[in-house]
């Protein structure tokens, strides 16, 4: 009978609007009282029956719900006989209440369209050698699985056979196609453009790194910050107020229309929704535009950041570095580039990976006794020579002899921005290389930007040499730059600045900064999918890009704005109901329950404007 | 044995839903922690396993009025 009941309730309020148009119908042409009474009490009786049931359910669990509110409001109408009034607001809760359903949806409809991207089938290699379509949930790790064009990568894993073309968009955000072909990663919920490829499920499910972002996500527009539980927990207390007060009003002026008009009056609905809806649609926006936000207390903290501070390599640039100059010394030996490039073979730094690029090199001779000097470089033993690769202060500890000549292009090449690299032959410099580091597209103007929504201080903190940092930070109009800092010294200097009073903001590449990334107010990783990015930060740039982030920024302050608009509206709502029934008597029950629904979706279609939030 | 579940309901669309489902989850024996998620329509458990069970406590937020889709 319940369940009858809450399938039919959108007919039930159809029903009720019918039956109280044809009362008034009846009301004004026939002029018929009996007929048209008779008709109210119909639309009151089956209008309240959701309504009322809803309040028994409540009340069974002690809790005081706004159908409990209305339910007494509508019987205590009822039986003075005002049957205009317990229709009407019957039929007005009934299509508030739907009206609320089909706007919220919207809202929460980008988060959505998010999970439906989550792959359901997939086609899996059985015993018998066969491929055949099972549930995403029979996948485990190990199994092969193909993927033939048009469909949805159902898991992360590596091509076994097969090429294609992928679109990523799903996680990454860019939707250029990406290539693959044995032994490329692919990843769940990327779409297969054109081609066909095995792949064998490296992880499956929530632990895919598309899972991993749903899941985060999912979680993310639940989050509550503080002024929200705040009046979670004061709407607790608020409709058993309400009940109260109308009960004593009832009590010493024995007006039972004033009473059930507070009743009515007192229902909370758009201060309890209209932060959770603000928060949903900013979310919800972000992560269409490749922008993670990990809740409202981040949304909070962001929207108000006073400082920046970003990371160079990887971050500002693309921490790819590229060799722009090699200079010579003494006579030119091809031999030296041979000892150099051996060496840096040696190594992952990301220096070493450029030298070895530009020295284009089949074979490699053998090197002994390699020993890595912290911070400054490596020395080594190749046939009978002593070979040390590394930078000034290398130099410095071995007490080579560095001439006029080799300073002055040490400081030319530092002054445009390079990072040293220096060969030393027993004891004689053979090669000076000039290491660079591209600037990511477009990041001037974001910074631009960014100080155009008022961010305060703009800084860049790097383990690379003073110059270096200042002629990007000078090329990029930063506030301030500091070089020769290690991982534990940047997230030092992220806590003089929290000390400081600074909402700080730390944005970098969440693997070497993560002690930064968790000190930060919010923490920004700079991520490509990778897991610690998305673990240890408040917010997530969806591959690495930068210039999603003053969209970002722009967002947190577009969805705190949006909050605040909505508490307001909704205070401003219920002060004038209730100075309308104090000093005026043209707020009646059916009055007030029309503002108070109308208030909700006003609520509801402010927070859904953050949807279509943009920059530009 | 602490378990945790996540449910999954039909789409909750009011706030007093989650007072409701609140007030009904509070009076189960053996439920220690719970928290009902409005926007992702979800609510979160955790229970001890021996003296209450996943039936019983969708169960009883389906007594109040909600339709629970699917658990994990």
């Amino acid at each position: 009978m319940q369940k009858i009941i809450f399938k039919n309730k959108n007919i039930i309020t159809v029903i009720s609007a019918t039956l109280i148009s044809l009362s008034f119908m009846g009301h004004w042409i026939l002029k018929d009282n009996f007929y048209s009474e008779f008709m109210l009490i119909i639309a009151s009786v089956i209008g309240v029956l959701p309504i009322a049931i809803q309040a028994y359910q409540a009340l069974k669990v002690k809790v005081v719900s706004i159908d409990v509110l209305v339910t007494i409001a509508v019987v205590a109408a009822f039986a003075i006989r005002n049957f205009e009034e317990s229709a009407i607001v019957t039929f007005l809760f009934l299509f508030g209440s739907y009206l609320e359903k089909r706007t919220l949806n919207k809202t929460r409809k980008a988060i959505k369209e998010l999970t439906e991207m989550a792959p359901e089938t997939a086609l899996k290699l059985t015993e018998d050698n066969k491929y055949i379509e099972v549930g995403i949930e029979e996948v485990t790790v190990g199994d092969m699985i193909l993927v033939k064009t048009g469909a949805k990568v159902p898991v992360d894993g590596i091509v076994i056979s097969g090429e294609g073309s992928v679109n990523e968009a799903s996680i990454t955000g860019e939707s250029l196609p990406v290539s693959k072909s044995v032994d490329s990663k692919v990843y769940a919920g990327t779409i297969l453009d054109n081609g066909t490829i095995a792949v064998n499920a490296d992880r499956v499910g929530v632990d895919t790194t598309f899972g991993k972002i749903i899941e985060l996500v999912v979680e993310a527009q639940d989050s509550k910050s503080e002024a929200e539980r705040f009046i979670d927990r004061f709407s607790k207390y608020y409709t058993p107020l309400v009940l109260l007060v109308a009960f004593f009003v009832w009590l010493f002026t024995r007006n039972i229309e004033l009473a059930i008009t507070i009743l009515v009056l007192g229902c909370p609905g758009a201060l309890v929704i209209g932060v959770p809806v603000s928060n949903v649609a900013g979310i919800g926006n972000g992560a269409r535009h490749g922008i993670l936000l990990k809740g409202s207390e981040v949304i909070g903290y962001f929207s108000k950041v006073d400082t920046i501070i970003f990371d160079k390599t990887g971050t500002v640039t693309i921490g790819k570095p590229v060799v722009s100059e090699t200079i010579y010394y003494g006579e030119k030996k091809e031999s030296d580039l041979l000892y150099l490039a051996s060496i840096e073979r040696e190594s992952d730094h990301p220096l070493a990976n450029a030298i070895l690029e530009s020295i284009p090199l089949k074979n490699y001779i053998k090197v002994d006794k390699t020993e890595v000097i912290k911070g400054k470089g490596i020395s080594a033993a190749i046939n009978d020579d002593q070979i040390l690769v590394g930078n000034y202060s290398l130099m410095k500890e071995y007490g080579i002899n560095v001439t006029e000549e080799m300073i002055d292009d040490i400081e030319r090449l530092e002054l445009q921005g390079n990072s040293i690299v220096i060969t030393v032959i027993n004891n004689d410099i053979k090669i000076i290389v000039g290491v660079k580091d591209q600037i990511r597209d477009k990041v001037k103007e974001d910074i631009e930007l960014l100080k155009r929504l008022k961010v305060k201080n703009l800084v860049m903190l790097s383990g690379d040499n003073q110059g270096t940092v200042d002629l990007v930070s000078k090329e990029l109009d930063l506030t301030e730059s500091h070089g020769n800092m290690l991982p534990e010294e940047k997230a030092e200097f992220v806590e003089n600045r929290i000390e400081n009073d600074e909402i700080v903001a730390f944005v970098g590449d969440g693997v070497n900064d993560s002690p930064s990334l968790a000190l930060a107010h919010v923490g920004i990783a700079m991520g490509s999918g990778t897991d610690v990015a998305i673990e240890t930060s408040d917010v997530v740039l969806m591959n690495s890009n930068f210039s999603k982030l003053p969209h970002a920024l722009a967002l947190t302050k577009a969805t705190a704005r949006n909050m605040k608009q909505n508490i307001v509206i909704a205070l401003a709502v219920v002060f004038i109901l209730v100075l309308g029934v104090m000093f005026s008597n043209i707020v009646s029950m059916s009055v007030g329950m029309l503002v108070h629904e109308a208030s909700i979706l006003v609520v509801i279609l402010n927070g859904m404007r953050l949807l279509r939030f943009n920059m530009k | 044995m602490m378990t945790k579940k996540i449910f999954q309901m039909e789409t909750i669309s009011c706030p007093s839903c989650i007072a409701k489902i609140e007030g009904a989850l509070k009076r189960l024996k053996g439920i220690k922690k719970y928290e009902v998620l409005f926007n992702s329509s979800r609510v979160k458990v955790e229970f001890d396993e021996t003296v209450l069970s996943s039936k019983e406590i969708i169960d009883k937020i389906e007594k109040v009025g909600y339709t629970v889709l699917s658990e994990k």
